[in-house]
């Protein structure tokens, strides 16, 4: 089959109908969305659709696992903010999909799921690897079909893709069955062109809630604003970055924030809620204002809503209508696309009317709050021969200048790299923050790696999660990819032992792990490696790894029973954190 | 409270249980559901009545909307409005028994249906308290009660209103899709939370 005739442009000219087999209509409409790579496992009913595959200018990633497959296409949308492509078989591959999809809803991520389903003829009768995948995601996939003729294929796939990429985004998912790919059907690219996106109804940013917002602005003595991943699917940097400047307004970030503002900004204060700084959770507290954008009052950010900000008026942007009053009630919500209303507040800010508040004196007293917590930090203590992640982390900010895309897993690992790897600039962190799914890391930075093959990755993760998903180490190898691994080896399911240690005696049950050798087991894949048990050595196990010409693994042996602080308990108020105990000289004073 | 909400929702596979999910994943109780074709082909009508707080109707509204089937959404909380259920009531009736159930059902302004030797079936239309008020006095009758069949409840605003949504979509069917779908934008933008 010749492509050229077949293949439309992706603004959809082509207007030729042209008959094809639905496998041919899957890609050829996947081209003409402007899709280049998909991640994959094939199987008996998507079978077809592999046949058609070698057709189209398409590459495919062979994963190990169909979990992998759905977070690479995860990862990839992270890094590059383009939709993402799973395909998988029926059935077992499908199930298998189901986690990485539910991330990607959690954290709204635009993905398009296509899976494999049997015959129409015998839909619905237990058949062979038949699964209701559409009834089983349901409530984790923004919206998805069943297709069983090939001529509704091309229609559902672009409405596919309107769906997972507008509003707030998230992953949708298409199933088509066996026989709908066999069959043939007229393709007219253009013609399956989804009716225009309709926009969630409620959206609302009226005159009246700008002037309001302008006004509390304006009034505040002791303002913050909270920015979210909002900031990175919005593009609404530079927006948030004016409004901060002009107004003279410290910004706190959420973890899927980071990155949204520059971390070397003087108005950034960096990461809030649970294993927040101080001074960030201790600002929000006291402040009198909290402007909220693209971001949803997560209970890992409130604490609870019982002891929230009880001093502060709140300001909402929020482009999703659902999440307004959600958890914590706001004072003036502006419901729209976050560029778009921070474009049309702007205007009413001035630097000139900050007038009412003496901008600086906020500013000193959170400066003063940090400089107390500075000295204790674990990183600018003298080396006593053991290796904390902190170091670990803080080297690695130093040595990547801070611009390496950091993938995390789950776990201390991951609130290790927030609080130390310093992110400069948007789309450098990839973290699963509102599943927190382990396993998530190292399938999730091959994608970021397919999508940005220009940029460093670096996996960050756990003992525990890299167990999870280590087989994708055999697609870095098939993909020859670079990508740097870094494992915080700590011999525990770190994050859990420390929940023991805080709220179960100590019973650490279940939590200390074994773990095969790392480096060895990078090896058997053709990865090189190395082990790393001392501060010294971190810089030149990270130059080495940088520097070789191909995949590195360091296999970090960290501190085992060390904790992440401070730390808001589950349920308890942002000013109720718990700080580093006194006793041992590596860590934090109490009364800092 | 009660809330009531009338929605517009696509007529295709799969589209009611979308609905009914969004509400177990809030964890709340569908009180009573009808569902049927509207004046729009290819669009059904539903009412759904269900219990929660007060505060939870703007959230529950907009969780509607964001299902991709959901075309218009509207919540009654209070407005004008004319709620009806409809009740098949099947009751054991002998020659002897009949005539003091004609008598009930004039008075309820309800209709027998069918008349079998041993059984009536009556029919009603109106306000749940009215059809509870039946049902109560036939059985204060002594009158054995067979099968109750209840629509649930289907619920209309007053006088002259239609969303500006719908209303929308209705002018600009036939005209270019991109100006359409503005043109229901901006009567979206402006109308849905306050129809008139
Ligand atoms: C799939 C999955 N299962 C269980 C958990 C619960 N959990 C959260 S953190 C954690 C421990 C992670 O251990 P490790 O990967 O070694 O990272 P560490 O906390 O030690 O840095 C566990 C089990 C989870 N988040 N995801
Ligand atoms: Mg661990």
């Amino acid at each position: 089959m010749d492509t050229t005739n077949t293949t439309p442009s992706p603004n959809g000219h082509q207007t030729t109908p042209t008959r094809l087999t639905g496998s041919e209509i899957l890609w050829a409409t996947l081209v003409g969305e402007g899709v280049t790579e998909v991640f994959g496992y094939p199987g008996g009913a998507i079978l077809p659709a592999y046949d058609a595959l070698r057709k189209f200018p398409i590459r495919h990633i062979l994963v190990r696992h169909e979990q992998g497959a759905a977070h690479m296409a995860d990862g990839y949308a992270r890094a590059s903010g383009k939709v993402g492509v799973a395909i998988a078989t029926s059935g077992p591959g499908a199930t298998n999909l189901v986690t990485g999809i539910a991330t990607a809803m959690l954290d709204s991520i635009p993905m398009v799921c296509v899976t494999g389903q049997v015959s129409s003829k015998v839909l619905g009768t237990d058949a062979f690897q038949e699964v209701d995948i559409t009834g089983v995601t349901l409530p984790v996939t923004k919206h998805n079909f069943l297709v069983n003729r090939a001529e509704d294929l091309a229609p559902a796939l672009r409405l596919a893709f309107q769906i997972a990429k507008s509003g707030r985004p998230g992953p949708v998912l298409v199933d088509i069955t066996k026989d709908a790919q066999q069959a043939t059907a007229l393709f007219d690219f253009a013609a399956a062109r989804p009716a225009p996106y309709r926009p969630h109804p409620m959206l609302k940013v009226e005159d009246s809630g700008l002037a309001h917002a302008a006004e509390l602005i304006r009034g505040a003595k002791r303002p913050v604003i909270l920015a979210g991943h909002g900031v990175l699917q919005s593009g609404a940097m530079e927006q948030l970055r004016t409004l901060a400047e002009r107004a003279q307004i410290p910004v706190a970030l959420t973890l899927l924030g980071l990155g949204g503002f520059p971390a070397s900004h003087p108005l950034n204060l960096g990461m809030m809620g649970m294993h927040g700084e101080a001074w960030v959770n201790d600002a929000i507290q006291n402040a009198d204002l909290l402007i909220a954008c693209g971001m949803r009052f997560d209970d890992r950010v409130i604490g609870t809503p019982a002891t929230y900000a009880l001093k502060a008026k709140k300001i909402h942007i929020e482009v999703d209508p659902a999440e307004i009053n959600k958890n914590i009630k706001v004072d003036v919500a502006l419901v729209g696309d976050l560029a778009e209303v921070l474009e049309q507040l702007l205007p009413r800010i001035s630097s000139k009317n900050q007038g009412g508040r003496d901008g600086s004196a906020w500013i000193k007293t959170i400066e003063s709050s940090k400089g107390a917590v500075a000295v204790r930090d674990i990183k600018n203590l003298p080396d006593s021969g053991h290796l904390y992640a902190a170091h670990v982390m803080h080297d690695l900010w130093r040595i990547t200048g801070g611009n390496a895309i950091v993938v995390t897993d789950v776990g201390q690992h991951q609130m290790w790299e927030a609080q130390y790897y310093h992110h400069e600039h948007p789309r450098t962190l990839i973290t699963s923050g509102g599943l927190g799914t382990m396993g998530f890391a190292l399938p999730a930075a091959i994608g970021a790696k397919i999508a940005c093959p220009e940029k460093e990755v670096w996996v960050v993760a756990g003992d525990g999660g890299f167990q999870m998903t280590s087989p994708e180490l055999a697609t870095i190898v098939q993909e020859k990819l670079k990508i740097n691994i870094a494992i915080i080896n700590n011999g525990y399911l770190g994050m859990v032992r420390q929940w023991q240690e805080f709220f179960y005696d100590k019973n650490y049950e279940s939590t200390p792990l074994v773990s095969p050798d790392f480096v060895k087991l990078a090896d058997a894949h053709g990865i090189a490696g190395l082990a790393v048990r001392t501060r010294p050595d971190v810089e030149t196990a990270v130059a080495q790894a940088r520097s070789h010409n191909g995949a590195f693994l360091l296999n970090f042996l960290v501190e085992k029973e060390d904790s992440v602080y401070p730390m808001i308990p589950a349920g308890s108020g942002l000013h109720e954190m718990i700080r580093r105990p006194g006793k041992n000289p590596l860590i934090e004073r109490s009364d800092d | 409270m009660l809330h009531t909400f009338v929605s517009y929702v696509e007529d295709k596979p799969g589209v009611l249980t979308r609905v009914a999910s969004l509400f177990r994943r809030l964890n709340l109780n569908i009180i009573s559901l009808t569902v049927g074709r509207s004046e729009r082909p290819g669009l059904s009508r539903l009412t759904l009545v269900c219990e929660a707080s007060a505060e939870a109707g703007h959230r529950i509204r907009a969780s509607m909307f964001k299902l991709e089937n959901v075309i218009d959404v509207d919540d009654i909380a209070g407005a004008p409005s004319v709620t009806r259920e409809l009740a098949l009531i099947k009751v054991a009736a002998t020659k002897h028994t009949r005539s003091a159930i004609f008598e009930l059902v004039e008075v309820f302004r309800a209709r027998i249906v069918d008349l079998a030797p041993e059984s009536l079936l009556i029919e009603m239309t109106g306000v749940e308290s009215k059809i509870e008020g039946l049902i109560q006095v036939l059985t204060e009758g002594d009158n054995q009660i067979l099968e109750i069949c209840r629509s649930g409840k289907m619920t209309m605003r007053r006088g002259h209103h239609t969303s500006r949504v719908l209303r929308a979509m209705s002018q600009t069917a036939e005209s270019d899709p991109e100006e359409s779908a503005s043109q229901v934008q901006q009567a979206q933008e402006g109308a849905v939370i306050q129809p008139e």
